[in-house]
């Protein structure tokens, strides 16, 4: 009994992420085209897309080879089986100890590799562009992550995502230097790793201001629908760390009866809600940033997280 | 009697090598050599799992032959028989590669006899128990990895290369001659088992330790010793880069666990500040540098020095905490350690392996003249993926693993009470976080450029698979990489007694946990799971895809390339190494390197073409070896007077000198 809660539980997580991410996407766009005095169209509007998408042909171009037919369901299922090992609404999920904070890093890394691979295969200006300022954004951005995931891990004493939500929860943290340090280090990568401005314009038409979307023009129909869908599981990957790590209150932890539960999925819907609204304010209050501006922006973000590892090595009290 | 595997396996690859100079003319030879090499690297696979699986204590033999009153002292322990695996795995892997790749070799002569004695040095290295033995063994793996290094000799890069080669090879064993007669003290004795008996005080140990990391390091190709090794390695043929690469470099390691960890005994804490600084810089310059190169052979052989910098960050640490006899997490660090040492073995010997097919294909090294690969080869491409993937350290892969065992071992870091360590623990970790993040984009590069795209030349565009033999050597070591990858467990408790004797603990039993996780300290600490990660990516995709097929269309439709409308036919407009790597010259560019661009533009009206030229130079060039060629020049020059004297002026001279020794020996009694 206790294991088919488990994995229901467990199950419920996977697919709520899946269900949330459309409508997250669509709630941004809609603040930012209100920010923007644009009616804009209802937030439901991502899951008409992906449906849309779906269900269209999918052109390919004659030398696409078959690691360009395959990439959008790796890239799909990585960020989704990341997504679904963060704790969300509770800690302790069943498969949580499958993958450390660092493994799930990792496995976003695996998502990129085959993006920024598929970006190449046909061979045009665009995807290759497009591939080349994406890995160098994430050789910036992931190592930044990675001081982060060290310093949450050095104050928790594990590297399980689920043991240090619950740390953060009943150990009385408080607000710490470094952890301020983390939580200025990840948004910023956040927000780089989402392809979101200043780093990528998401709604861009210009060409040689895009990284992601260039890596993505050749696809079309349902590839294109299971790359969309997995920038859009990105988006509640973050934001779902963003509040297990740094604002976990409200999560079941050791009781993980019904009544908790509810209260976890509650608090967590409205976290992303909250987070949600705030990313298109975020957005519209800068410019976008050159290319060779990123540097700066992810080595602010690299610089934040490797000073509040070197404060966690000095003294645990930071 | 493993020894005795051990010892016969020598003796046989000895002999191969005579029947190599006897048979090499023949047509039968390649057959002959390889086959044998290919027998005889699994009898010492076999023998050495046997003595790690069944947990035998070490055994010694003594041979009569070598120096006079020393003898030739052999000894196999568990730490013998993990190189031993490493080698054995790697040789029978090139081996069989060769049976198919040695087909194409012009002058069989200059490699057949040479390949099974470079085995033998190799497999004798990991079995001395004296330093004679070692040093004898260490020398003739260098000779012959020197001979194979010149088989192409009249390639234009190629003397240079195996000049530099030698030179350094011949420091590195200066250094670590040094390093022995300081462990055998006055009385002489060369043998390992009288250097462990008698404990160099402090500084001498951390001395021999230095000299260690330098020798060691030489073949290892730590910064800024690593000039030779991307000259070399590729210059090889591709097995015996394959060899150089993913197994020399570990009988390097081998070299410093052994004396470092066996032999000196408790080490000084801040040595490990030496080891780690270097091994963290050797790390990041050397995927920085694979980055720039349009070389496929001389990317892998820059992403060796990247690894292997990865692997004496392990040793370092596992140094650190041993000095503070903090027993788990050294046992953990060097775990990482000796685990990244199998694992880039596999997976470096693959890639240089799908690089040697791709030479073959098409008779290009340069990334640049390649592309759309993945057609005309599929399945070399498809093996080469998983190779990317792995050194990238993607999981469910094999190079994740140990790299997450490293950044475990970073963690602990914090518990160390020495200042300075504690601040270059945390840089350390950065700099291994960056690196491991540069080396997805380098292969991603090297990767995209040469397999998909579309052909940049008619050599890409005519290329053909390569033979079934060294698709099968491919084939098993690309297996390797995924079950390593996802089963970490036993390979983890094979080295537990290992690990247990060098450092006093080992990690709790992995093999039999639920599920076959892996965890290093303890459950609540970390713990991870490459067979459910890879059972999850496996499910989820598949549903996803079938789900899309099924409810939705999988109606699919070719037609040209789109690229926002305007297509260009020409395949110069794609990406190319180069381009594809600007960005991140750009952001390093004034840090880690001397870059030289030169553009050629010519006039409105002029007809000829535009020029780009660009120039990446190596500043450990400019800034030591530049300086240490000229300043040896100088005095060569100098010194270069005597010899044209007379002989009453070189009579002069020897009495001179035997004046002023008599003097100084009076002096010194």
């Amino acid at each position: 009994m206790a294991i088919a809660f488990d994995l229901a539980a467990q199950t419920v997580q996977m697919f709520l992420v899946l269900a949330v991410a459309p409508f997250l996407l669509g709630v941004t766009r809609m603040v930012k085209a209100r920010l923007l005095r644009r009616i804009g169209p209802p937030p439901w509007q991502p899951y008409l897309d992906l449906w849309k998408l779906m269900h269209k042909e999918a052109v390919l171009a004659h030398n696409a080879s078959w690691l360009y037919r395959t990439a959008p369901y790796v890239i799909f299922a990585a960020t989704w089986v990341a997504a679904a090992l963060v704790p969300t609404f509770a800690t302790g999920l069943m498969f949580s100890w499958a993958a450390d904070l660092i493994a799930l890093v990792a496995l976003l890394a695996t998502a990129r590799f085959a993006l920024a691979l598929a970006g190449m295969d046909v061979g045009t200006a665009f995807g290759g562009i497009g591939s080349s300022r994406e890995m160098m954004i994430g050789s910036l951005a992931e190592p930044a992550m990675l001081l982060v995931v060290f310093s949450v891990a050095l104050i928790a004493g594990t590297t399980q995502l689920s043991a240090i939500a619950s740390h953060f929860i009943d150990a009385h943290v408080g607000l710490r230097v470094s952890l301020g340090l983390a939580l200025i280090a990840f948004v910023f990568v956040a927000v780089a790793e989402n392809a979101r401005i200043p780093i990528d314009n998401p709604a861009t038409h210009l060409e040689l201001t895009m990284v992601h979307e260039a890596m993505v023009l050749e696809y079309s129909g349902r590839h294109l629908a299971m790359i969309e869908a997995a920038a859009a599981v990105k988006l509640v990957l973050y934001f779902s760390l963003l509040s297990c790590l740094f604002f976990p209150f409200g999560m079941a932890t050791a009781d993980q009866s019904l009544g908790p539960l509810t209260v976890g999925i509650v608090s967590y819907l409205g976290k992303l809600l909250v987070l949600a609204i705030l990313l298109p304010i975020g957005e519209t209050a800068v410019a976008k940033m050159r290319v060779f501006r990123y540097p700066i922006f992810l080595g602010g973000a690299f610089a934040a997280g490797a000073l509040a590892v070197f404060l966690l090595f000095v003294s645990r009290s930071f | 009697m493993p020894v005795f595997v051990g010892i016969w396996c020598v003796a046989g690859l000895l002999a191969i090598a005579a029947l190599g100079i006897a048979a090499g003319r023949s047509s039968n030879g390649r057959t002959l050599v390889y086959g044998g090499c290919l027998l005889l690297s699994l009898a010492g696979l076999g023998g050495a799992l046997w003595h790690l699986v069944s947990g035998q204590p070490a055994v010694v033999q003594v041979l009569p032959v070598g120096l006079a009153g020393l003898g030739a002292h052999l000894r196999f322990d568990g730490l013998s028989a993990y190189f031993s695996i490493v080698i054995n795995l790697g040789g029978g892997a090139a081996s069989l590669y060769a049976l198919g790749y040695g087909r194409h070799e012009e002058a069989p002569l200059r490699v057949l006899p040479f390949f099974p004695a470079y085995l033998a040095g190799m497999n004798l290295a990991v079995l001395a128990d004296d330093a004679f033995t070692f040093l004898v063994a260490w020398e003739s793996m260098s000779l012959a990895s020197w001979a194979l290094v010149m088989a192409n000799h009249r390639a234009p890069d190629t003397p240079r290369a195996g000049y530099i080669y030698l030179v350094m090879a011949s420091f590195g064993t200066l250094v670590l001659l040094l390093a022995f007669g300081i462990l055998a003290g006055t009385e002489g004795n060369y043998s390992f088992a009288a250097m462990r008996a008698s404990q160099p005080d402090a500084m001498s140990g951390a001395l021999v330790l230095l000299l260690i990391l330098i020798g060691a390091g030489s073949k290892a190709g730590l910064v800024p010793l690593h000039v030779w090794l991307p000259l070399a390695h590729p210059a090889a043929p591709s097995h015996v880069s394959a060899l150089m690469s993913g197994v020399m470099t570990k009988v390097a390691v081998y070299g410093f666990v052994r004396v470092v960890f066996d032999l000196v005994g408790e080490p000084v804490w801040w040595t490990s500040l030496v080891v780690m600084g270097l091994a963290g810089i050797t790390a990041v310059v050397g995927i920085l540098y694979a980055l720039m190169q349009s070389d496929l052979k001389r990317v892998l052989a820059y992403s060796t020095v990247e690894n292997l910098g990865i692997v004496f960050v392990g040793l370092g640490l596992a140094l650190a905490f041993r000095a503070n006899g903090m027993g788990l997490p050294a046992a953990l660090a060097l775990t990482a350690a000796l685990v990244h040492v199998l694992n880039h073995s596999i997976f470096k010997s693959l890639l240089f392996f799908g690089a040697g097919a791709v030479l073959v294909a098409t008779g290009e090294r340069n990334v640049e003249r390649l592309g759309g690969l993945i057609h005309q080869m599929p399945r070399t491409a498809s093996v080469m993926l998983i190779g990317c993937a792995a050194i990238s350290a993607l999981p469910p892969l094999n190079g994740f693993v140990s790299e997450w065992m490293t950044f475990q071992a970073i963690l602990l870091g914090s518990q160390l009470p020495q200042w300075g360590l504690r601040f270059m623990i945390p840089a350390v970790g950065a700099l291994l976080a960056l690196s491991a993040a540069l080396a997805a984009a380098c292969f991603v590069r090297a990767y995209g450029v040469t397999f998909l795209g579309r052909p940049r030349t008619a050599a890409a565009e005519n290329a053909h698979e390569t033979d079934n033999w060294s698709q099968g050597a491919m084939l098993t070591l690309a297996a390797l990489c995924v079950v390593a990858g996802v089963l970490p467990g036993p390979v983890v408790d094979l080295l537990a007694p290992v690990v247990q004797s060098l450092v006093g603990a080992s990690l709790p039993a992995q093999t039999f946990l639920p599920w076959a996780s892996l965890v290093p300290v303890a459950e609540s600490r970390s713990s991870y799971n490459g067979l459910v990660i890879l059972l999850f990516l496996a499910i989820s995709g598949t549903l996803a895809a079938l789900f899309i097929h099924r409810l939705a269309t999988r109606a699919t439709r070719r037609s040209d390339i789109w690229d926002c409308g305007y297509p260009d036919p020409s395949v110069a407009t794609q990406y190319t190494g180069s381009s594809f790597a600007m960005p991140i010259r750009r952001v390093f560019g004034a840090t880690a390197f001397i870059v030289r661009e030169s553009v050629d533009m010519p006039r409105p009206g002029d007809t000829r073409p535009a020029r780009f030229r660009i120039k990446v130079i190596d500043p450990a060039w400019r800034l030591i070896y530049g300086p240490t060629a000229r300043a040896a020049l100088k005095v060569a020059l100098a010194l270069n007077r005597f010899q044209f004297l007379t002989i009453r002026r070189y009579l002069t001279l020897v009495f001179g000198t035997l004046v002023i020794l008599l003097l100084v020996v009076a002096a010194w009694r």
